[in-house]
């Protein structure tokens, strides 16, 4: 599953470097310098991928790689 | 003291040629970018030809593709490609995205006379009609705005000066590389990438279709549709591209030791106010020609010294007119009027872009010293052969040609008006 996240939030990363150091626990706008606006772009990927609705309060709350695994999980188990 | 502005780099994706190497080989060999389209056969369209470019052979495809616009509208993505290649052309390097500064000195100017229509009608009305909002993505703003094309350049390239958008219907290219040369001239700026896109769809097409100023005599014959100063001419052949300069100050082209295509000696631009019998898509002649004489006396040239005119030249009844109107402005005896031929004979109208892809043709007609045939005008028009010579009007490649200075105009529904003067450095 992380695999499959990473593989979409890299489709957003310009600069590859951003991915040396990172970890779970890395911020998607603040360390991997994705653009603020493609959030959305992430998400509609991620419910593609995943078969999920990630609601607009949900979408609010993802800040760092573990926030977007933590919701998957939260979905599977729903 | 304004300052010398020169071209010094070229770029252009047009019917007939993706990228000036193919295109410069069309021109010489009077090849048609003009095809049958199905597309417009099955929409019912009176006119069932155009000029579309093959943007897939582009070499700058893969930077549209890093750069994330796949997706963006065809008039984005041919201004990239032409941008790009321009850029390359004039010896500039694309500058690292992570380690470089903005180039405060560069900036960009590229106009479109129909927009983003493709990308509306494709994606944008589709999905909104379909309550689909969310599905158009993040990136959708920025794949159909108008300053998408500047906006896209200026994300490549980091360019730290003015990056904007025109739009005067059929003049737009030329306009741009009017703005920009004015901007160069008054110090305001080193460099600017200017010119103009417009991309094929059958709904910014199908405007032009009702309003019959499309030739629909030609759907079995596409590479005759296309007929400016003929007898014959039924409308024009619509096209699709872009073609984008650099334009640089010859004190900076000079400093890099750039090659330099031309000076741009003059540019004028002007409306003839929808007044006399000037109206929304016909010309006030008045003001075609004070816009020749404009140009030419900013260039500090007599009207005899002009060597070749690309014109404006469309293949409607506008033609005639435009050759009448060249005719008084330069007030020259019959046998010294200058050569004069149509780009759009062979890559159709290209609406927003022509201007631009246009003046391409022209700077490389005077840098490489011919002139290019125009295409199916034999049956020249009995109110032009009267005026001039048909001699004038080349249906061969004119080889060897010693070209100093060269007038090269658009006009535009609005009743706008441009023309300017380049010349050999």
């Amino acid at each position: 599953m992380k695999e499959q996240v990473i593989t979409v939030l890299k489709k957003y990363t310009f600069n590859p470097a951003v991915w040396d150091n990172a970890t779970n626990q890395s911020r998607i706008i603040d360390d991997l310098k994705i653009n603020s606006a493609r959030v959305v772009d992430i998400s509609l990927d991620i419910e593609e991928i995943f078969d999920i609705t990630v609601e607009d309060d949900e979408l609010e709350k993802l800040v760092t790689i573990q926030d977007i695994l933590n919701l998957l999980e939260k979905k599977k188990g729903d | 003291m304004s300052k010398r502005v020169v071209i010094t780099g070229l770029g252009v994706v047009a019917p007939n040629g993706t990228g000036s190497e193919q295109f410069l080989h069309s021109l010489k060999n009077g090849i048609s970018g003009i095809r049958f389209i199905e597309e417009l056969k099955e929409l019912g369209f009176g006119c069932q030809i155009g000029g579309v470019p093959d943007i897939s052979q582009s070499s700058f495809l893969p930077a549209i593709e890093k750069y994330g616009y796949t997706d963006a509208s065809d008039v984005i993505r041919l201004a990239i490609a032409a941008g790009l290649e321009a850029w390359i052309d004039a010896g500039l390097e694309i500058p690292d995205r992570f380690e470089s500064d903005p180039d405060y000195e560069s900036g960009c100017i590229i106009g479109s006379g129909i927009g983003t229509a493709d990308i509306f009608g494709n994606k944008i009305i589709p999905h909104t009609n379909e309550k689909n909002i969310r599905r158009l993505r993040s990136t959708i703003v920025e794949h159909s705005m108008l300053s998408g094309p500047s906006a896209a350049l200026t994300a490549i390239l980091g360019l730290g000066n003015q990056n904007t958008f025109n739009s005067s219907a059929c003049s737009t290219g030329a306009e741009s590389v009017i703005m920009a040369f004015d901007r160069i001239a008054s110090g305001k700026a080193d460099r600017m990438l200017a010119g103009g896109t417009d991309a094929f769809s059958p709904y910014g097409w199908a405007g032009f279709d009702a309003m019959r100023v499309l030739t629909r005599k030609h759907n079995d014959e596409p590479e005759k549709g296309s007929r400016p100063l003929s007898a014959s001419a039924s409308g024009f052949a619509p096209g699709a591209g872009a073609g984008i300069l650099l334009i640089e100050s010859l004190e900076s082209a000079s400093k890099r030791n750039a090659r330099i295509y031309a000076e741009i000696l003059s540019g004028e631009i002007n409306s003839g106010g929808q007044r006399q019998s000037g109206t929304m898509t016909a010309p006030n002649p008045h003001a075609v020609i004070r816009c020749i004489h404009s140009a030419i006396k900013s260039a500090n040239i007599e009207a005899g010294q002009i060597d070749f005119i690309s014109g404006h030249l469309s293949s409607t009844m506008a033609d005639v007119i435009e050759i009448k109107n060249w005719v008084k402005a330069l007030g020259l005896p019959k046998q010294d009027f200058p050569y004069i031929n149509s780009c759009k004979s062979m890559t159709g109208h290209c609406i927003g872009a022509a201007g631009g892809i246009e003046i391409v043709a022209a700077i490389m007609q005077l840098y490489h010293g011919f002139v290019h045939p125009s295409l199916n005008s034999e049956d020249l028009h009995p109110e032009i052969s009267d005026i001039i010579d048909r001699e004038k009007i080349p249906l061969q490649l004119i080889e060897n040609a010693d070209i100093k200075y060269v007038a090269k105009a658009s006009f535009g529904f609005g009743d706008v008006n441009t023309c300017l003067i380049l010349g050999k450095l």
